[in-house]
């Protein structure tokens, strides 16, 4: 069962092949065995997931079930759960029960669908590797001993593991896009405003936002199908009709237009990787679609923006966190600046740390315009890029990440070789872009991930895009040897 | 753009953040590091690019002034760290 996608159980469920109960039972046993070994987990919501499953039976059993009722999901940890611990990967929210569902886990659990549990993450999603969290790393199923990449490592690593067939996820530089690759699975990551922020834990307000992850590009559509849509709660939600995600997905791609930027096809780029990449753009010349050279003359310059302005809104919104209405309270504090600066100081990891020591400066006196507002001007000048590109072509694609996934340790010690494996990635939240991330090949027996990016709202076509591939290909059905 | 231990002191005090002090002299040098790899930016003329806060370009939304959420204290408290008669309790302010 582990081995279908959540298309595929969606339909055992309708056809009664098999009840939610006896498919939630199923990975909560798989979750049993093999989470221990790679850690995705913060928490397994055990006893209400089979509630869930048994409520789910009932809706199929009375005919009311919709395309995802009874298909078990996991939530990343960032999203708040009503009743469940909502930790964000932190010391800071290891004692927070959200009072509250996010948007999308209450459209989620709407339609129908199981929580198993709360995926693992880097710390307040700051980090590439999931190396930052509180709770521990994730190891990925591929390889054990490299990491799953991040923020949104432990939603990848058990969807590549078949702890699980899909998860959200958030990418707010490439925190689905990355790991998805890491561990040879699909993502998308919408366009800025199509999926509610509204009780997703806020890193970079406007960079964040929030996505599907899965085997299929199938699946990513039927999960985005219920996600989506304009919401009141968030006040940047986009009001617009969210379309038939799936009904699109066997267009034909003859004539569609890629491009192919200089500047993602770099020295930076692992020469095997490009070989993947570059096998990959020959099947959709198959395809019968046209590849053209393009350029993104700013992009080189998307890391620095991004190391910028993420940290100037993550040293913002973090602010919240002073010890006094939720999360982590220092012991016996003597006065109340104490209370602030000891409860921020032990509750936060050094990476949060050192974001929001670099917000705070470049926001401060004297320094907001040399920084803050340069980055904004340049993130104007990297989103007209894209704009002058998508006049020639229909579709953006290259490799999702410089490398396959690391090891431990690797760039944990130098900030800013970690930050460079999102180079391919930081561009599209700079200027709100929707993109995937899907599965091509190995190098070194590690997956390969390829980046498709598309026009503002262009999901339906991105997943036509991704689905075309993956039915000519089988990378996406590949399962990790020890996880079979 | 290189910080000293100083400088580094000053932003955590901004941030109201405690840096342990055996940990100050690593900080100086990633803050320094990061800030030297930004200054990339100054290479670019940006004199009349209109600075970009947000991918949406789009006014804020407006809604009817009526009242939509309504008290859940207890509910919002019930995290709390620490709460006595419906307030939250902090060290004394003012002696």
């Amino acid at each position: 069962m582990h081995n279908k996608t959540i298309a595929e159980l969606a339909a055992g469920l309708r056809d009664k092949e098999f009840s939610s109960r006896e498919l939630t039972t199923h990975f909560l046993a798989r979750i049993g065995q093999y989470n221990p070994a790679l850690n995705c987990f913060i928490t397994v919501t055990e006893e209400l997931a089979l509630q869930q499953a048994e409520a789910a039976d009932a809706r199929i059993a009375a005919g009311k079930a919709g395309p995802l009722t009874g298909v078990p999901i996991v939530q990343k940890d960032i999203f708040c759960t009503k009743g469940v611990r909502t930790s964000c990967g932190s010391k800071m929210l290891d004692n927070f029960i959200a009072p509250y569902d996010a948007t999308v886990v209450e459209r989620l659990g709407r339609a129908g669908t199981v929580m198993l549990g709360k995926a693992n993450m880097d710390e307040f999603a700051m980090g590439s590797s999931n190396e930052t969290s509180f709770y521990g790393i994730v190891r990925n199923p591929w390889d054990t001993n490299a990491v799953p990449g991040g923020s949104s490592g432990g939603s990848a690593a058990a969807i590549a593991a078949r702890l699980t067939p899909g998860a959200t996820g958030t990418d707010t530089g490439g925190s689905i896009r990355q790991p998805a690759a890491f561990c040879g699975i699909t993502g998308l990551k919408p366009t800025y405003g199509l999926v509610s922020r509204y009780g997703m834990i806020a890193f970079a307000s406007s960079l964040d936002q929030g996505g599907p992850m899965a085997r299929s590009a199938e699946d990513c559509a039927l999960l985005l199908q219920e996600m989506a849509g304009f919401d009141e709660k968030d006040s940047t939600s986009v009001k617009r009709t969210v379309p038939d995600y799936r009904a699109g997905l066997n267009e034909r791609l003859a004539g569609l237009r890629i491009g192919l930027p200089e500047e993602f096809f770099d020295e930076a780029l692992d020469s095997e990787i490009a070989r993947t990449i570059e096998a990959a753009i020959a099947e959709y010349e198959k395809l019968g679609a046209e590849v053209k050279k393009i350029s993104l003359a700013n992009m080189r310059l998307s890391v620095p923006v991004y190391y910028v302005v993420a940290p100037a809104e993550c040293s913002s919104n973090l602010a919240r966190y002073d010890g006094v209405r939720f999360g982590y309270r220092c012991q016996n504090p003597k006065d109340v600046h104490d209370l602030f600066m000891r409860s921020r100081g032990e509750g936060f990891g050094a990476e949060v740390k050192r974001r929001i020591l670099i917000g705070t400066y470049v926001l401060s006196a004297g320094y907001y315009d040399a920084y803050y507002l340069q980055a904004q001007k340049i993130r104007r000048l990297i989103s007209e890029d894209f704009k002058q590109a998508f006049e020639q072509v229909d579709v953006i694609l290259g490799p999702t990440a410089p490398s396959v996934a690391f090891g431990f340790g690797e760039k944990t010690s130098d900030p800013i070789a970690m930050y460079l494996s999102d180079i391919y990635t930081i561009g599209v939240n700079l200027a709100g872009l929707p993109a995937m991330s899907i599965p091509v090949g190995f190098s070194s027996n590690r997956p390969v991930g390829m980046q498709l990016i598309g026009n503002y709202f262009k999901e339906a076509q991105l997943l036509n895009i991704a689905h075309r591939y993956q039915q000519v290909t089988d990378w996406h059905r590949r399962v990790p040897a020890n996880f079979m | 753009m290189s910080l000293t231990t100083k400088d580094v002191d000053k932003i955590a005090w901004l941030a109201r953040l405690a840096i342990d002090q055996s940990h100050v002299t690593a900080y100086t040098r990633d803050l320094s590091g990061i800030l030297d790899f930004v200054e990339q930016m100054n290479a670019v003329s940006t004199a009349h690019v209109t600075p970009m806060a947000h991918p949406t370009d789009q006014p804020q939304r407006l809604r009817p002034d009526i009242v939509t959420e309504f008290d859940q204290r207890q509910l919002f408290q019930a995290c709390a760290p620490l709460v006595d008669a419906g307030l939250y309790l902090v060290p004394k302010v003012l002696e």
